[in-house]
Formats: structure tokens, C-alpha cells, sequence
């Protein structure tokens, strides 16, 4: 079943323009040196907007932990059921942390621990996300 | 009459020294409707708002107290499965019946209004709106009797349930997803507690050993506490505690997360009656004393909230509420934290250091004797667990234990402080409770 397609807003419109382009740009505060995800109006440390940019980080990360979504409630991943939830940590930072299906780990058998590079997958036409992927 | 919620009553903020009002409020009177599974859309005696005026008499009763007497009402405008939409968006509208059940208010949406109208409260000058859950609700009141805002004020928590599976449909059936839910949403996470908890859950696990099914013992008392509690689901259904096999063979939702760990929905309304000390006394039932409120609201730093930043704020929830009450962790007698999935509850028992458990040590603690009769009654009301999802079995518990009037609950340990919430590790409040006001 498809995933359910993402609709960027002011705030996020960046992200997703280069997650379309198959990069992963995440905010960076310049006067904290602080990485931020999912993106916030004003920077968590110092609280101030003026220094925030859009940085490109590299796609590396590792599986912190996860479960296994058996029954959830989103009507368009029921046919997915069961299916692994992962919470990847970013490798530049990890306390920056994403969700990932693991395409290609069949449910249960996600490697704890284990090396993750960020890919993109198609949601809607035009519509990328980003995913993990195990690196062997 | 009505006014607006300014959240200027909060005491949200680490450093706020003892609470001024500190055992100047007291709780007089309770009220509890029956517990349903679901409402039947037909019955207009058991719809929500007829379930909500029964809790309010019962309350004031319990008290003395005439409708003419009170003149705060905080309802929280709502509960009917969320507000993740659900079933709810395709519940309304509907044919609707004769006054007052001529709206969605009365049936199963529930606010201060419709009580006001429908109850006939005359003297009301406090009904703020948009209020939030229980877990504030008891503090927003405590601090407007406190401040002289009002002087008797009712605290009304509707919990709605209807036939369907719940919090189905509405943003849940969209194939976009929108706002903060894009964060989540398309990786399957629908942005609940359930996945909120889970995955700090399986860290904890991992960093300080045991497995999920360990947490049979504190859902099997949860289940054995419900039984002793007359009013709760569990109680007048005849729902046994499960066996450990049960427990284990149970459904999986969010694997490890099970059936069992998760509350039951429920249609029901409860009411609480909180007045000025000194009022208190001149009432008919025995008051017991608000000695600290305190709320938080923790902002995600990233997209999942990890182990380190569970017990982050959970420390700083424990921090807040001793402070304010002028207590720590020997002193309370009583603990009732929050159980809607059990997976959530150890941050608190150990945030909260009851009994002097630390982190880590939650599963051999419920390994031990936590039942009610024993040294450490942990968590004496059942919770929802053990109760259904009222969210207000932990501060009934708390009252009833501090007049010993909880029956076959009552515990056997000193019973002069309790402390009770409907919180999360982000977001909620907590409430300490004494027999004495001092
Ligand atoms: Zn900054």
C-alpha cells in the first residue's frame, strides 16, 4: 500500500523541495552550531530565529530501536500491517532522530543497532520522502 | 459569564517556589456516573450529558452543597474519542432529539454552557472555555479558588465512546498528511502516546534489562485494584484480572505494545467539587487539602522523544511538584500516576522516586508486593487500567484513601499525602493531595 503523502507548509517547504531533489537539508542554528528536525520557527536553543539556515547533512545514521505496527489506525497503511516502525539516529547528531520502515527488513527482523544511509522513495507522483536503508 | 482560558493560572515553570495557596483549597465532594463501554446513540439516559449531571448532583451532595452555591464551572468542552477525529467526525450531525438534547452538546460533546442552561446554575462567574484535560483541570481550579476567581467550583471530565473502532477516520483516513503529522504520519506513526511511550520503552528495556511482558504484574494489579473499586468499568462488568498466559497471548497493537496494556475506552463523566479550606469546614463531607498543582508542557527536540529526554522531564515534573508542595519523595503516602498505557508508567515511579525506586528498577519493583494491603500500594486506585479510560480513578483513589473511606482499597500504610495525575511524560499535571492542610 502507498504511503501517505506529506504536504509541506511555509515552515517545511525547504525540506521537502530538497528531499524532491534527494537531499536531506535539516535547519542549523549558525550561533548555536545546532542541528534541528523537524523544522521549528525559531531555534530550541538560544529561541532565535535570525540565525537559522537550511544545511545539507549527510544521509548516515544508525537504528536506535523499534517496533512493529501490527494495528495502527491509518486507513492506507492497514494492508501494510505488520510492518516496522525504526527510530534512526542521524550520525552528525544523534540526538536529531527520524522514522524509518526500513524498506527491505521484513517485520521483526530489524538489526538493532545497525548502520543506516538515507534513501528516497516516491509517495505520490513528485512526492519524494526520505527513508533508511541497512547498509550491508 | 463565560470567560476565556488565558493559561496565566499555570505553575509551569521549574523554581516556583511552595505554592501560595498551599492547603487554603480543599476537595469536598466527588461524583461518579456509571461506566459504559459505549454510548448506543438511543438512550438519553445514558448519553454523556446525562451521565455528566448525575456526577455534578452526586458531587454536590456528597458535599452539601446547592447549585445556587457554586460559582465555577471547569468542563472540559469535549472528550469524545479525541481529537484525532475517529469515528466522532461522522457521528455528527445527526437527527437530534427535543431540548436539551437538541445539539451534539448533551449527547456527546460536553461544556460549561449546556450545564449552566441545562442544570440551572444561577450564581456561576467562572466557565472558562477551551479548557483543557483533567490532569490541568484540577489545577486550574484549585488556583481560581485559591486567587478568589470563584469559591465553589465543579470540575466536570466527560470521557465519550461509541460504537466503532476508535479514533478510526477523520485525519486518520486521509491519504495526506498535514501539519505536524508529516513528521510522523507517513512513516506510520498516527502520532498517539502509545507511539509516544513506545519507543523510550524499548530503550529502557535495552539500557536497564528486563523484558516487556515483566509489566504483567502492574497491569494484573491494576486489574485486581479495579475490582475493589465499585464504580469502575472493570468492577461492574466482572472483569477478572488476566493471567500472566493471557497477558502474554495477547493481541499485539504497536508489538511490544498489547491489548492489555492499553486502557479501555469507555462512555462516562466524573465530577469533583473544590471549595476554600474555610468553607470546607462548614460542609457535610471531610474536605482533603490541594497542596501543590503544578502543569508542563515539554516541546520534542526532534521527532521522537527518547529515553534521556522522558526522564528529563519527568525528573523535572518530580521537581516542580515537591517543590511547590514543600514535600519529597518519603513523604507521600499515596501515588497514583498515569497508566493509559502501561508503558509510561515507570517514567513517572521513578521521576517521582516513590518508595525510593530509581531508574531502572520499576520492573523488579512491580516484581514485588505492590498490592494495596502490602508496604507499597502502588498506584491504589487501579488507574484506567484497571477502570476504564475515565482518566479520574487516581485522584478519586487519592480523596478516598486520605478520608479512609476506600473500602476494600483502603491501604494499610499511612495515608496523609497522595499524589495523582493524568499526565504524559510531555504534557499534563499533577496534583498533591493531604488530609491535613499543613
Ligand atoms: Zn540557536
Amino acid at each position: 500500500m502507498p504511503k501517505i503523502i506529506p504536504v509541506p507548509d511555509e515552515l517545511s517547504q525547504p525540506f521537502w523541495d530538497a528531499v524532491n531533489e534527494q537531499r536531506l537539508v535539516l535547519q542549523n542554528c549558525t550561533a548555536c552550531d545546532k542541528l534541528q528536525y523537524p523544522p521549528k520557527a525559531d531555534c530550541q536553543v538560544c529561541g532565535s530565529a535570525d540565525y537559522l539556515e537550511w544545511k545539507e547533512v549527510e544521509g548516515k545514521g544508525h537504528v536506535a530501536t523499534y517496533i512493529v505496527i501490527e494495528d495502527g489506525r491509518l486507513n492506507r497503511r492497514m494492508l501494510d500491517q505488520p510492518y516496522n516502525l525504526a527510530l534512526v539516529t542521524l550520525d552528525q547528531d544523534p540526538t536529531v532522530n527520524f522514522y524509518s520502515n526500513l524498506p527491505g527488513v521484513p517485520p521483526y527482523e530489524v538489526p538493532l543497532g545497525a548502520a543506516v544511509e538515507v534513501t528516497f522513495e516516491e509517495v505520490a507522483p513528485g512526492q519524494l520522502i526520505h527513508e533508511w536503508q541497512v547498509v550491508e | 459569564m463565560t470567560s476565556s482560558n488565558d493559561f496565566q493560572w499555570r505553575r509551569d515553570r521549574d523554581g516556583l517556589g511552595v505554592w501560595e495557596h498551599r492547603g487554603k483549597v480543599a476537595v469536598v465532594g466527588y461524583g461518579h456516573s456509571p461506566v459504559d463501554r459505549r454510548w448506543d446513540e438511543v438512550n438519553l439516559d445514558t448519553s454523556l450529558g446525562a451521565y455528566t449531571i448525575m456526577a455534578c448532583e452526586k458531587a454536590m451532595e456528597q458535599a452539601g452543597v446547592t447549585i445556587d452555591q457554586v460559582d465555577g464551572i471547569v468542563c472540559c468542552d469535549s472528550h469524545i474519542a479525541g481529537g484525532s477525529g475517529g469515528t466522532a467526525s461522522v457521528w455528527a450531525p445527526r437527527p437530534y432529539f427535543d431540548p436539551p438534547y437538541d445539539s451534539e452538546y448533551g449527547l456527546t460533546l460536553i461544556n460549561a454552557q449546556w450545564l449552566i442552561n441545562t442544570m440551572g446554575f444561577k450564581n456561576v462567574k467562572f466557565a472558562p472555555t477551551g479548557v483543557p484535560t483533567i490532569g490541568e483541570m484540577v489545577g486550574m481550579a484549585s488556583q481560581a479558588v485559591g486567587d478568589g476567581v470563584c469559591s465553589t467550583c465543579l470540575v466536570i471530565y466527560p470521557t465519550g465512546n461509541m460504537e466503532g473502532r476508535y479514533r478510526r477516520g477523520g485525519e486518520n483516513a486521509d491519504d495526506y498528511a498535514r501539519g505536524a503529522r508529516q513528521w510522523t504520519v507517513p512513516w506510520g506513526n498516527h502520532g498517539g502516546n502509545d507511539f509516544i511511550n513506545i519507543f523510550p520503552h524499548r530503550q529502557y528495556l535495552m539500557k536497564y534489562g528486563g523484558e516487556h511482558e515483566d509489566l504483567v504484574h502492574f497491569v494484573r494489579n491494576q486489574h485486581k485494584n479495579g475490582m475493589l473499586t465499585p464504580w469502575g468499568y472493570n468492577a461492574t462488568h466482572n472483569v477478572q484480572p488476566i493471567s500472566v498466559e493471557d497477558y502474554i497471548g495477547s493481541r499485539p497493537i504497536l508489538n511490544p505494545l498489547r491489548i492489555w496494556d492499553c486502557d479501555r475506552p469507555v462512555n462516562a463523566s466524573a465530577a469533583y467539587l473544590f471549595t476554600t479550606s474555610e468553607r470546607a469546614q462548614d460542609m457535610k463531607s471531610q474536605p482533603v487539602y490541594v497542596l501543590n498543582h503544578s502543569q508542563h508542557n515539554f516541546a520534542f527536540r526532534t521527532t521522537q522523544p527518547d529515553l534521556d529526554e522522558v526522564e528529563m522531564w519527568t525528573d523535572r515534573q518530580a521537581a516542580r511538584m515537591y517543590e511547590g508542595a514543600g514535600l519529597g519523595p518519603a513523604d507521600v503516602d499515596i501515588f497514583n500516576p498515569y497508566d493509559g498505557y502501561s508503558i509510561m508508567t515507570q517514567f513517572f515511579l521513578e521521576g517521582v522516586q516513590w518508595h525510593g525506586v530509581k531508574r531502572g528498577e520499576s520492573l523488579s519493583f512491580y516484581a514485588g508486593d505492590i498490592s494495596v494491603k502490602g508496604p507499597h500500594p502502588f498506584s491504589s486506585s487501579g488507574g484506567n487500567l484497571g477502570n476504564g479510560r475515565t482518566r479520574t480513578a487516581m485522584y478519586t483513589d487519592s480523596i478516598e484513601q486520605l478520608r479512609g473511606t476506600a473500602g476494600d482499597r483502603q491501604v494499610t500504610v499511612r495515608a496523609e499525602t497522595a499524589l495523582c495525575a493524568f499526565t504524559t511524560p510531555s504534557s499534563g499535571g499533577w496534583l498533591m493531595l493531604g488530609k491535613y492542610p499543613s
